[in-house]
Formats: C-alpha cells, structure tokens, sequence
C-alpha cells in the first residue's frame, strides 16, 4: 500500500465532496423545483461529464489550466500558484467530473417532495431558509447521501483527467488509481493488487450504502 | 434528419474503417519510435507493397500484452529487458537484435530561458532548482516514469551524476510514456524536460522547441532491442530485416538513435 498515495485520494475526495455539497444542493434544489427558460440546457450541462470520454475533459482541462491560457493566467495571478500539475488543478478537474454524480441524486430527492409540504410551510409562517433547514432536508437527505457516497467512489477511482493533468508529483496529485497503475507498469502485481482491492472494497461499501438508501426511500434516486 | 445523416456518414465511412483495421501483421513499438518508424514504414510499403500496423505505448505495457497472447507480430522495445524477459518466457522466436540506441536530450520551450550550452545541457534544470529555491516559482521539470519507462531511468540517471536528484525532487513532474513527458515538457508551466532524442528531432516538435544533447556516457547505454513474436508472418518478418538494412538504419539516425553497433563515446 502506497499510504502517501492514498492519502492525497482521500484529500481530494473529501474536498470535492465539501464543495461539492453546498453547488448540489442548490443545483439540485433549483433544477428540481424551478422552471426557467434554459433548463434543459442548463440539465444537460451538468450530466455532460457522464458521457464525455475523461481525454477529451483533460484535454480541454490542460489547455484551459496552462499558464497563458485566460483561466490558467487570472489564476496564477489570484493564487501565485499554476494549475497544471498541482493539487489545486485536480481538485479543479475533480469538481467537473463529479458535478453530475452530486447534482443528479440531490435533484432527483427534491423532485420527490410534494410541492404542497412547501407551500404549507410558507403558510404556517417558515422562512425559506427554515422550510429547507425543517422541512425539505429531512425528506431529502437519503438523495444527499447518496450523491455524496457516489461523488466520493468515483473521485477515489478517477484516473484518465489526473493522469493528462496531473504529472504523478508524489504527494500532489498522484492519487491510489495512478500509483495501480505505475505499480503494474512496473510489474509489481502484489502492490498493484492491495491497492486494487481497497479500491473495490470501498467503491462496493458506497454502492451498497446507495442501495440500502433507495431501498428506504422507496425507490432509486441513482 | 440529422440522425439520417448521421448514419449514411457512418455507413460510407464504415468500409474504409474496415479496409483499414484488416491492414496487414500489427508492429508494437516504444513511443519513443513513433516518428521514425512511420517513415522507415513508408518507404518499406512504398518498396515491398506490404503494409504493417503500428501501436505505439510503453514497452512495459507490450511486454504484458504480449505475454497475454496480444496480436503482435513484431516487438520493438525502448530497452533490452522487456525483450529479454519475453524471450526467457517462451513468447518470442529468438532473443532478437539490438536495432539502435536511444539518446536524451534537454527540451524546452523557446525563449523558456536561456538554451544551455551544449558542454552543459543540464544549466537549465539548476536554474529553475536555484530559482525555486530562492522562492522565485516553480517552474517544472518533466521526465518519463523511471518506474517503468526506459528514457525515465535515463533522465534519473543524468540528473543523479549532475547532483540534481535530490534538490530537483520538489520540481519533477513524471510522464507515463516519454512521449507525454515531451507534452509535459513543452507545457507554459515547465522549465524544460529529459526526453528521447529522437522525439525532439519529430517534424511535430522541432518548430516548436529547442534541444541540447545530453552525453551518452551521463546514462546506462539505452539499447534499443527488437525481436518477432512466435508465430509471425511473412511481412513482419520482411520488416525485421529491413530494419537491419542500410536504408533503414539511415532514416533511424536521422532521428537522433545511434547506431547498435558504434560505440559509447
């Protein structure tokens, strides 16, 4: 087991899931409930990482990262730090990727909630704020799990944008799926493979705990 | 509508595709090759009439996929050891030849700094090592693998005889192939890279890069070993020999290798 390794994945999965939290509860909230000129767009946005092949992401996510692109530039300037090739730039990456595995669930739980329950706590005097805090998170937070569970397993296990973007710097960005695969490069089969079955032991844990939730609620919000 | 010619496009484009993918016995080469290789491939096809396919990745990765009953019929490793390992394990039909020898070169971006000397190709690595360390940036070093990839253990090797190892720690960012490496290298946040030679003399990179040679006597000689795989056929077979023959060994030369059989300066 390569401990530094896993260290950065779990980092970079635990600060995706953070700031990923707040961005899909409002996404979700809002797609779910809102109807806006655009929406349909603004869905198909945010499931765009699913089906875009993670090269294609990283390509893009390199030319925008350099240190003379627009973006890479303002953010050498606000950070004193590039993008490419640091924990900073992968973490990026990772919110991009992962933006539909947090949003989806969320939206799909708010869309499971009556719009009347709403309605009547406005009446009964709640603020807005309340009425998400008291009366909404309640019902929602099976889907908030699961987005955060699905958002974790599959940050852990992202390997094809860390690897165009990331440079494998030891305790930067060269997270558990890169060293697997450096290890059986390298032919170390027993390394590659303690690695490989942590991996499938927390990828099948969220799966379950996903499972288990739906099952609760009463159907898959997956 | 759209989806209607969507799927003529495909039905048009798929013979070709087909045509293609049938296209005679497939070459598994070192990235470091992919260059030089298509051009000694034109002139075999454009002599014999035979056509070859060409997978160009890590000589690590066709080691294993050879060892796994991969469809390839020539093998063209960066190294002697792949090779070697597949011949101990019964997959090859000899132990090959040696068909050239890698060189490193210093790559870097123009008007990245100052182009080091030749007499000190590394002054460019030391720069962005002194400047990081005075707080000045972090402008990257880029280098193949040394886990896994030949040119990697090279680069290793150069910077450790130079001293620059250790201090250079901070500043390395590791490609998975030499070819990425080079992609790596070129990057606006990159000092500069150890890369193959041969890659750096590429049509595709020569416009867009400066280069310093690095002394072969800096690193462990890279020779570059080839051998067929059990159960070749008659035009990779044909593609062995030419590789050995004048004009191919020609063009190999022209892109930086050093031939098997000079000798280490």
């Amino acid at each position: 087991m390569e401990w530094t390794a896993l260290s950065v994945s779990l980092r970079l999965a635990l600060a995706t899931c953070l700031l990923l939290l707040p961005l899909g509860l409002w996404l979700g909230r809002t797609l779910a409930t809102r109807h806006f000129r655009g929406k349909a767009l603004c869905e198909a946005l945010v499931a765009l990482p699913l089906v875009m092949p993670p090269t294609v992401l990283g390509f893009y996510l390199m030319l925008a990262f350099g240190a003379e692109a627009p973006f890479g530039a303002l953010w050498q300037r606000l950070t004193g730090s590039g993008l490419n090739f640091t924990f900073g730039g992968i973490l990026l990456a990772s919110l991009v990727v992962n933006l539909p595995f947090a949003v989806q669930p969320i939206q799909r739980a708010f869309e499971g909630v009556p719009p009347h329950l709403r309605e009547a706590a406005w009446c009964s005097g709640l603020s807005p704020w309340q009425t998400l805090w008291r009366i909404e998170l309640p019902l929602v937070w099976p889907g908030v799990i699961s987005a955060l569970a699905l958002t974790f397993a599959h940050t852990l296990g992202e390997f094809g944008v860390i690897l165009m973007v990331g440079g494998a710097i030891d305790g930067e960005t060269r997270t558990l799926a890169i060293a697997i695969y450096d290890r059986v490069q390298a032919f170390d089969e027993s390394g590659a493979a303690v690695m490989s079955a942590m991996l499938l032991t927390v990828s099948f844990v969220t799966i379950g705990v996903v499972y288990g939730l739906a099952r609760r609620r009463g159907g898959p919000h997956v | 509508m759209l989806l209607k010619r969507l799927l003529l496009l495909a039905m048009l484009a798929m013979p070709a595709a087909l045509a293609q993918a049938s296209g005679g016995a497939i070459v598994a080469a070192a990235s470091s090759l992919q260059f030089a290789l298509a051009e000694v491939a034109e002139r075999f096809t454009s002599e014999t009439g035979q056509r070859l396919r060409f997978n160009y990745g890590s000589s690590g990765n066709f080691r294993r996929q050879i060892a796994q009953g991969g469809p390839f019929e020539l093998f063209l490793s960066a190294d002697e050891q792949q090779v070697l390992a597949l011949h101990d394990a019964g997959h090859t039909e000899d132990d090959g030849v040696i068909y050239a020898r890698g060189r490193l070169a210093w790559l870097q971006r123009p008007g990245r700094g100052d182009l080091p000397e030749l007499e000190d190709p590394l002054a460019g690595a030391r720069q962005a090592i002194a400047a990081y360390q005075a707080g000045e940036g972090r402008a990257r070093l880029a280098l193949a693998n040394p886990q896994h990839a030949p040119y990697g253990v090279a680069a290793r090797q150069a910077l450790e005889q130079a001293g620059l190892w250790a201090p250079s720690e901070p500043l390395r960012i590791l490609g998975e192939n030499v070819s990425q490496a080079a992609q790596f290298a070129l990057s606006a946040d990159a000092r500069g890279g150890l890369v193959a030679y041969s890659l750096v003399l590429a049509p595709a990179l020569v416009e867009r890069s400066e280069h310093v040679l690095i002394p072969e006597r800096w690193h462990a000689p890279l020779n570059q070993r080839m051998v067929l795989i059990r159960g070749a056929g008659e035009t990779a077979r044909a593609f062995y020999a030419y590789l050995q023959r004048p004009e191919a060994r020609a063009i190999l030369a022209d892109y930086g290798f050093a031939l098997p059989d000079s000798e280490v300066p």
